[in-house]
């Protein structure tokens, strides 16, 4: 594959678009500037995809660019490694979190080991669009959070925006990117809607990064794509009592963005991690170690999590039990003022 | 093979199954109404040829001597036996053209050797000094692939990536290539296997699936991975499949060259069983005493492929003891030259680990790097006071 890039469009504009839709124009602009560019997946084609989030662009760029596949996810994935060693670009549509496991292998032995076993020589530049997570009242294997079970494996990037403009941006980079990159998509939050600024550069680079979400002095919030905006309307209650919580987006679980979450805590001495995946081994352990290690003498409270319990996913009608509240993260803040 | 159920891969098929067949196995062409269409495939071969295909199996076979000897005296960590399979591999990697892709499993040192990759290169990993040992991209042959069954999606996709080039039906044989990927009768149990052959069926994808059934998958014979032979597999998925005798390096490459011909102009897929016999252990951390008899493969043993070949060329005229005898010499120089140079391969340097895990910088493993260099130089240093 010999790829023809095309420069970008210079032009910006901005938009209010869903969630969704920002990862629509994010992929097309992708497909338009390179023409190695392709999408996998079940149902993309002629639906659009379960959630609608290619709709339109098989028509515009073609079946052998917008592939509906085989009901197959390890198929899926395998077959975009050689179309990778091809020189081909696949972003791979899983269609729901609980439904990647047949592609685990696949993931995990094949596409981030192999740079690294052939020193180099080889690269895989596979994107897998991951929709997780709960909160929107679905059945078994529809609302789960499996990142760290893929961020612990090295040789791939584990990445999640949290608005709009970032899930335009990040997708852009993710395909970009010479790595494999999972990218999971907090469908919860897919009809949220927000400014999004289309056509501006391609930042591979702005993947690796944290961002302050909101600036506070008391007490850092850390989260990631869907439970950014639970922390969000957390810190907006605790700044009616008087608390300033300062809000940190990791965007990004693998890098993690340490020194950005160690700069807040130093400031506000307490941390607390909030996302929906189970606490147990999740990404909030890490957090949790690292500020341990770097910022011991800056603490004032002992890290804590605010997540998912260690058993499976629960029935929709006990998700909101389950999932971490604005209320079970407030609980939080308040044992951490305690100390 | 006797129809005793006990032992022996799908012995209660092999002796029903038709193979394509065009050497004997004593050494005779094999002239049928039924293999006519392999045999016009395989009237162009001279004697020279013959012997070049008989060269490549003597070297093969001496590779594989030398690497088992060589983990016998710790220098390789583990060695996969390819004994027995030469046929198998060298009649179908002759079959391929320059541009054509290799994705082999782990066993396929006889068709590394006929794409030119590097003996030594192909016991870096055996070593345990390298995951791969050399550039796929130099020989169109990509890394062994230790996972059974995986690289078989691989070679799929590079195939629907050969049909978006547009590399396929040009008409012209030196541009349309193909995919061959190798696998053996255990691989078959795999979901893996079985999605490449959808995908590569849906897609009419330029791909040949060469699985070499060497009856034995470790200790399990064929007969624990499938009631029906193995060639109908593919037949199930609307490929069509061939199984050809293994040990007949002639048909292995007549068959393999029509299912590239097929590929190239834009046929599809093929599926091709190549009947043969594991006449090694698994690996050299494998005991076959355990699970298989002894008249087996006294039985195999009679039927070796290079024994086959060497008595065609017998039978034809072809052979020329000066010829031989200087074969001889080429393969203990051979065998000299990758002793020496594995006992030479060292192992990589210890930071090299942090080396390709990601094409740009990821912060945990450059501060990883960073933290191991800081602790060797302080330990050094200690050790040095």
């Amino acid at each position: 594959m010999t790829t023809t890039t095309k420069p970008a469009a210079s032009t910006l504009k901005t938009e209010t678009l869903t969630f969704a839709r920002a990862i629509t124009e994010g992929l097309r602009a992708a497909l338009e500037v390179d023409d190695g560019v392709m999408l996998m997946g079940e149902d993309i084609g002629r639906l659009g995809g379960v959630f609608r989030v290619t709709d339109g662009l098989q028509k515009d760029f073609g079946e052998d660019r917008v592939v509906d596949t085989p009901l197959a996810e390890s198929g899926i994935l395998g077959t975009a490694i050689g179309l990778a060693l091809r020189g081909y670009r696949p972003v791979c549509e899983i269609q729901f979190d609980g439904f990647v496991f047949p592609a685990y292998d696949q993931i995990t032995t094949q596409l981030a080991k192999m740079r690294y076993r052939s020193r180099g020589r080889l690269e895989v530049p596979v994107v897998v669009r991951i929709p997780y997570g709960g909160g929107i009242g679905a059945i078994e294997h529809h609302s789960e959070s499996p990142e760290a079970l893929f961020a612990h494996t090295a040789g791939l990037r584990v990445v999640s925006p949290s608005t709009p403009q970032d899930a335009y941006d990040m997708i852009r980079a993710a395909i970009a990117s010479p790595d494999p990159v999972l990218y999971f998509e907090p469908k919860g939050r897919y009809w949220s809607k927000g400014e999004v600024t289309l056509g501006g550069p391609v930042d591979v680079a702005g993947l690796d990064g944290a961002r302050v979400a909101r600036a506070g002095g008391d007490v850092t919030l850390v989260a990631y794509g869907p439970t950014v905006a639970t922390a969000l309307q957390a810190a907006d209650a605790l700044a009616a009592e008087g608390t300033s919580a300062e809000v940190v987006d990791l965007r990004t679980i693998s890098p993690l963005d340490v020194p950005t979450v160690v700069a807040s805590v130093r400031r506000t001495g307490r941390c607390v991690v909030v996302h929906e995946a189970p606490s147990f081994l999740g990404a909030g352990a890490e957090v949790a170690a690292r500020v341990t290690e770097e910022c011991f003498h800056s603490l004032e409270a002992p890290v804590l999590r605010v997540g998912g319990f260690h058993s499976p996913y629960p029935v929709a009608k006990l998700e909101h039990d389950y999932l971490p509240s604005v209320d079970r993260v407030l609980d939080a803040v308040d044992r951490a003022l305690a100390f | 093979m006797p129809n005793d159920t006990s032992s022996g891969g799908d012995v209660a098929t092999a002796d029903v199954t038709p193979l394509v067949q065009l050497v004997s196995p004593t050494g005779e062409r094999v002239v049928e109404p039924d293999n006519a269409r392999y045999r016009s495939r395989a009237d162009h071969l001279t004697s020279e040829d013959l012997r070049a295909m008989y060269r490549d199996m003597v070297l093969t076979r001496r590779f594989d001597d030398e690497a088992t000897a060589l983990q016998r005296q710790g220098e390789l960590a583990l060695y996969a036996q390819g004994r027995g399979q030469e046929a198998a591999q060298v009649g179908s990697a002759f079959a391929l053209a320059p541009q054509d892709y290799v994705f082999p499993s782990y066993r396929e040192h006889g068709v590394l050797h006929v794409r030119g990759v590097d003996p030594v290169d192909r016991l870096r990993l055996f070593r345990g000094v390298d995951h791969g040992g050399w550039d796929p991209a130099e020989h169109n042959v990509h890394l062994y692939t230790l996972v059974i069954g995986s690289h078989v999606l691989h070679g799929t996709g590079y195939a629907m990536g050969i049909q978006r080039d547009g590399l396929v039906g040009t008409g012209d044989a030196t541009r349309d290539a193909a995919v061959v990927t190798y696998f053996g009768d255990g691989a078959t149990s795999q979901g893996d296997v079985s999605e490449a052959l959808v995908f590569a069926a849906v897609n009419n994808a330029p791909v040949v699936f060469f699985c070499q059934n060497n009856q034995w998958a470790i200790s399990e014979p064929t007969s624990r991975q499938a009631r029906v032979p193995i060639y109908r597999r593919g037949e199930g998925f609307g490929i069509p499949s061939v199984r050809v005798d293994g040990n007949d390096v002639l048909a292995c490459y007549a068959v393999t060259a029509e299912a590239i011909e097929r590929a190239h102009n834009g046929g599809g897929p093929t599926f091709v069983e190549a009947y043969t016999y594991r006449m090694g252990a698994h690996t050299t951390s494998d005991d076959p005493s355990r699970y298989r008899d002894r008249a087996e493969e006294e039985y195999w043993r009679l039927r070796d492929p290079i024994d086959r070949l060497a008595a065609l060329l017998r039978s034809e005229g072809a052979w020329d003891e000066a010829w031989a005898t200087s074969l001889d010499a080429e393969a203990d120089a051979y065998g000299e030259n990758l002793r020496a140079a594995v006992r030479e391969l060292g192992a990589p340097p210890v930071e090299s680990m942090f080396d390709h895990v990601y094409g740009g910088p990821h912060a945990q493993v450059e501060a990883e790097r960073a933290w191991l260099r800081e602790y060797e130089l302080q330990t050094s240093q200690e050790a040095g006071r």
